[in-house]
C-alpha cells in the first residue's frame, strides 16, 4: 500500500494557535523572498480561482434573457433577491438546506468522534491483530463508494426508510480516511508519557480518553470536522440514489433546478449561489485552520 | 467553533456506553492509595479494562465501517452474478456471469471505461503540475502568505453542484463566457456541450478548478519540510533555480507526488457529480452521444435510470478491479523505481 510509505508532515505539538503564517516567519531567514513576476503569477492563480465565485452572483443579479446575449455580464443587475426567492422556491432549498445541515453536522460529529477513538486505539495501545486492522483500514481507504451503493439501497428499500435522512446519515457515519487521519495525528501529538502516567495515577481507560486524548487531539478534530462537514455537504451519488425531490439535500435540489425542463439560467445561478453559502461562510470563518489542518496532515478527504 | 466542541461534548455518553459493563472503573482513578494488588477486585478491573479498552475503542469504527462498507462489497458482488431488476426487486434470479459479459460485449461500457481514462488523465495531469507550481510560489517569502492560501482553496470549498452549474453556463455555445473570450483572441467558439474533446475538456476543468489548490496546499507542506542545507549545496554547486527545483525539490517531493497521484486517481474512478450536473436533462447518459459517460454515470444510468441492478454491480465491480490493477502497477513501478536509485 502506498500510503503506509508516505512521509506525512506532522503538526508540532501545542498546535492550538497553528498559523502557517507565523512558523514560515520563524525559518524565514534563508527563505527566498517572492520577486514581483511571483506575485503576477499569483494574482492570476487568485482570479482563476475567485472569478466563476463571483460572476456566480453577478449572474445570479441578472435575467435569463441577458444571460443568453452576447457579450456576457461582466457586473450586477437588478435582479438578484427576485432570482433568490424563485431559485429558494422552485428548489425547496429551505428544506435542502435543514436536510443538508443535519445530515453533515451528524456525520460530522459521529466520524470525528469514532474517528478519534479508534486512532488512538491504533496509536498508542497495544491490542491483537491492531496491525492487520490498521493495514485493512489504510487498504480499504481505495475502494470507491459505487461498491456498496446497489446492496445499501436494496436494505434501505426493505425498511421502508427510502426517502429518509437516516439513508443518507448511516452509510457515512465512519471513515477509514478519518480514523487513519487521527492515528497519523496521536502518534505524535500525544507523549506515551501522559497516559502511562495516568495509568500509574489508577485511571480508567474512559478518563484517559476524556482527560487527556481528547485535549491532544482537539486541533485535529477540528480539522477533521471541517474538512468531513465539506465531504458530507458535497456528496452527491448515494443521496441522489437515496432521496426524492420531496426531501432532498442541497445537492440533489440543486440537480433538480439545472435539469429543469424550462431553465431560467439566472435563478440556477442563484440557487448555485445559495447552495454554496453555508460552507463558503464557514470557509471564510475557518479557512486558515483548514489550510493549517491540510498542511499538516497532507491528506485528501 | 462550535463543531468540535459538539464533537467533544460526545464522547461522554457514548464513551460509557461503549464500556459501560464497567462501572467501577471511573472510580479506581481516586483510589490510588496501595499498590494495586491491595484491592483484587479493583485491580482485575484494572486489568480488564487495559485489555478490553483497545477493542471498545475500534469496535464502532469497524462495525458501523464493516456493516456499511465491507459487507456491501461483497453483496455487491453477489448482486453482480443475479439478474435483479429495480422494478421487480424481489425477483432475483441466479444469471452467473452474464451481467459481465453483458458489459464486455457493451459498447457503452468501453465507451465509459476509455471516457473515464481520457477524463482521468486530462483532469489529472494539468491539475497536479499546476498544484506543483503553484506550490512552489507559495515556498517563496511572501506578503499575506495565509491570504493567498486561503484564496487558492476556495473552490475546494464549493458545493459540486454549484460549481458545475457555474461552469456549464460558462461553456454555453452562445453567449458564454469561454467562447466570447476565445472570440475576443480570434478562435472560433467551440461547442462544449456536444463534441468529444470539448466536453471532456470542460468537464475535467471542473475537477481542475476545484482541487488544484488542496494538491498544492499537500505539496506545501511537503516542500517546507525538505531541508534547506540541500538547497544551500546545490547552490555552492552552482545550480540554478530551475535546476534547484529540478534536482532537489522534485526528488524530495517523490512521495508525496505519489500519493497525490493516487489519490487523484481514485478520485479520477468515481467521477460522477460534475459529468452528471453537466449534461443537464440527459446527464446521466454523459452528453448526446455519451461523450463524456464516465464509469460512474454508466453505473448510475444502468441502476437507477434504466433499472438494471445487478448490470449495476457488475460495473461497480469492474471498477474495483481496475482500481486494483492500478494499484499493482503502481506498487510494481514505486518497487522499481527505488530499485534504480
Amino acid at each position: 500500500m502506498t500510503t503506509s510509505e508516505l512521509t506525512i508532515p506532522q503538526a508540532a505539538k501545542g498546535t492550538s494557535d497553528r498559523r502557517p503564517g507565523r512558523r514560515r516567519v520563524m525559518g524565514a531567514g534563508k527563505q527566498l523572498h517572492a520577486g514581483p513576476v511571483t506575485y503576477v503569477v499569483l494574482v492570476v492563480f487568485a482570479l482563476v480561482s475567485l472569478a466563476p465565485l463571483v460572476w456566480t452572483a453577478v449572474a445570479a443579479s441578472r435575467t435569463d434573457r441577458r444571460l443568453a446575449e452576447t457579450p456576457p455580464p461582466l457586473w450586477f443587475g437588478g435582479n438578484l433577491f427576485k432570482n433568490l426567492q424563485a431559485a429558494w422556491d422552485q428548489a425547496g432549498l429551505g428544506t435542502a438546506m435543514f436536510n443538508s445541515t443535519l445530515v453533515a453536522g451528524a456525520i460530522t460529529v459521529s466520524t470525528v468522534l469514532f474517528s478519534t477513538l479508534a486512532g488512538f486505539a491504533f496509536a498508542k495501545l497495544r491490542f491483537r491483530f491492531s496491525g492487520f486492522l490498521l493495514l485493512l483500514t489504510i487498504g480499504t481507504m481505495m475502494i470507491p463508494p459505487q461498491l456498496a451503493v446497489v446492496p445499501l439501497y436494496l436494505w434501505m428499500s426493505d425498511l421502508g426508510w427510502s426517502n429518509q435522512l437516516q439513508t443518507v446519515i448511516l452509510p457515512s457515519l465512519v471513515t477509514a480516511f478519518g480514523t487513519f487521519f487521527m492515528r497519523q495525528y496521536l502518534v505524535q501529538a500525544l507523549p506515551s508519557e501522559l497516559i502511562e502516567a495516568a495509568r500509574v495515577d489508577g485511571a480508567s481507560s474512559i478518563r484517559i480518553v476524556w482527560h487527556v486524548v481528547f485535549p491532544a487531539a482537539r486541533p485535529a478534530m477540528a480539522v477533521l470536522g471541517l474538512l468531513t462537514f465539506v465531504f458530507a455537504w458535497n456528496d452527491f451519488l448515494w443521496p441522489i440514489i437515496a432521496l426524492n425531490q420531496q426531501n432532498p439535500t442541497v445537492q440533489v435540489a440543486l440537480n433538480s433546478l439545472g435539469t429543469g425542463y424550462v431553465p431560467d439560467q439566472a435563478v440556477i445561478m442563484a440557487g448555485a449561489l445559495l447552495g454554496t453559502l453555508p460552507l463558503l461562510i464557514a470557509f471564510l470563518l475557518f479557512g486558515k485552520q483548514i489550510v493549517g489542518g491540510i498542511m499538516q496532515g497532507a491528506i485528501k478527504g | 467553533m462550535t463543531s468540535p466542541k459538539q464533537a467533544l461534548a460526545q464522547p461522554a455518553s457514548s464513551a460509557d456506553a461503549a464500556s459501560g459493563s464497567q462501572p467501577g472503573a471511573a472510580r479506581g482513578a481516586h483510589g490510588r492509595g496501595g499498590p494495586a494488588g491491595a484491592d483484587s477486585w479493583r485491580s482485575r478491573l484494572y486489568r480488564w479494562d487495559m485489555k478490553a479498552s483497545p477493542y471498545a475503542f475500534v469496535a464502532p469504527f469497524f462495525v458501523l465501517f464493516g456493516a456499511f462498507s465491507l459487507v456491501p462489497l461483497l453483496y455487491t458482488a453477489w448482486y453482480s452474478l443475479h439478474d435483479v431488476q429495480l422494478s421487480s426487486l424481489d425477483h432475483q434470479t441466479w444469471a452467473g456471469l452474464d451481467n459481465y459479459k453483458n458489459l464486455l460485449s457493451s459498447d457503452f461500457f468501453w465507451n465509459a471505461l476509455q471516457n473515464t481514462f481520457s477524463i482521468g488523465l486530462i483532469s489529472t495531469v494539468p491539475q497536479l503540475l499546476a498544484a506543483i507550481w503553484l506550490a512552489h510560489l507559495l515556498n517563496y517569502k511572501l506578503r499575506g502568505s495565509t491570504v493567498w492560501r486561503v484564496v487558492m482553496l476556495t473552490p475546494y470549498a464549493t458545493s459540486v453542484a454549484a460549481a458545475t452549474l457555474v461552469f456549464t453556463l460558462l461553456y454555453s455555445w452562445d453567449g458564454g463566457m469561454v467562447n466570447w473570450v476565445l472570440h475576443f483572441f480570434g478562435v472560433d467558439p467551440v461547442n462544449w456541450r456536444e463534441s468529444d474533446w470539448g466536453s471532456q475538456f470542460a468537464v475535467s476543468s471542473i475537477v481542475i478548478w476545484r482541487w488544484t489548490g488542496y494538491n498544492a496546499l499537500i505539496y506545501l507542506a511537503a516542500m517546507q519540510a525538505i531541508p534547506t542545507d540541500l538547497y544551500e549545496s546545490a547552490a555552492i554547486d552552482g545550480a540554478n533555480r530551475w535546476q534547484q527545483f529540478r534536482h532537489v525539490t522534485v526528488p524530495q517531493l517523490r512521495p508525496t507526488i505519489l500519493f497525490t497521484v493516487v489519490v487523484s486517481t481514485i478520485g479520477a474512478t468515481q467521477l460522477f457529480g460534475e459529468p452528471l450536473l453537466f449534461g443537464g436533462v440527459s446527464g446521466s447518459k454523459g452528453g448526446s452521444e455519451h461523450q463524456y459517460q464516465t464509469l460512474g454515470l454508466y453505473m448510475y444510468d444502468q441502476g437507477w435510470i434504466i433499472g438494471n441492478l445487478g448490470k449495476a454491480s457488475a460495473i461497480a465491480w469492474s471498477m474495483f478491479l481496475i482500481l486494483l490493477i492500478i494499484a499493482v502497477i503502481n506498487l510494481v513501478l514505486t518497487r522499481r523505481l527505488r530499485k534504480t536509485q
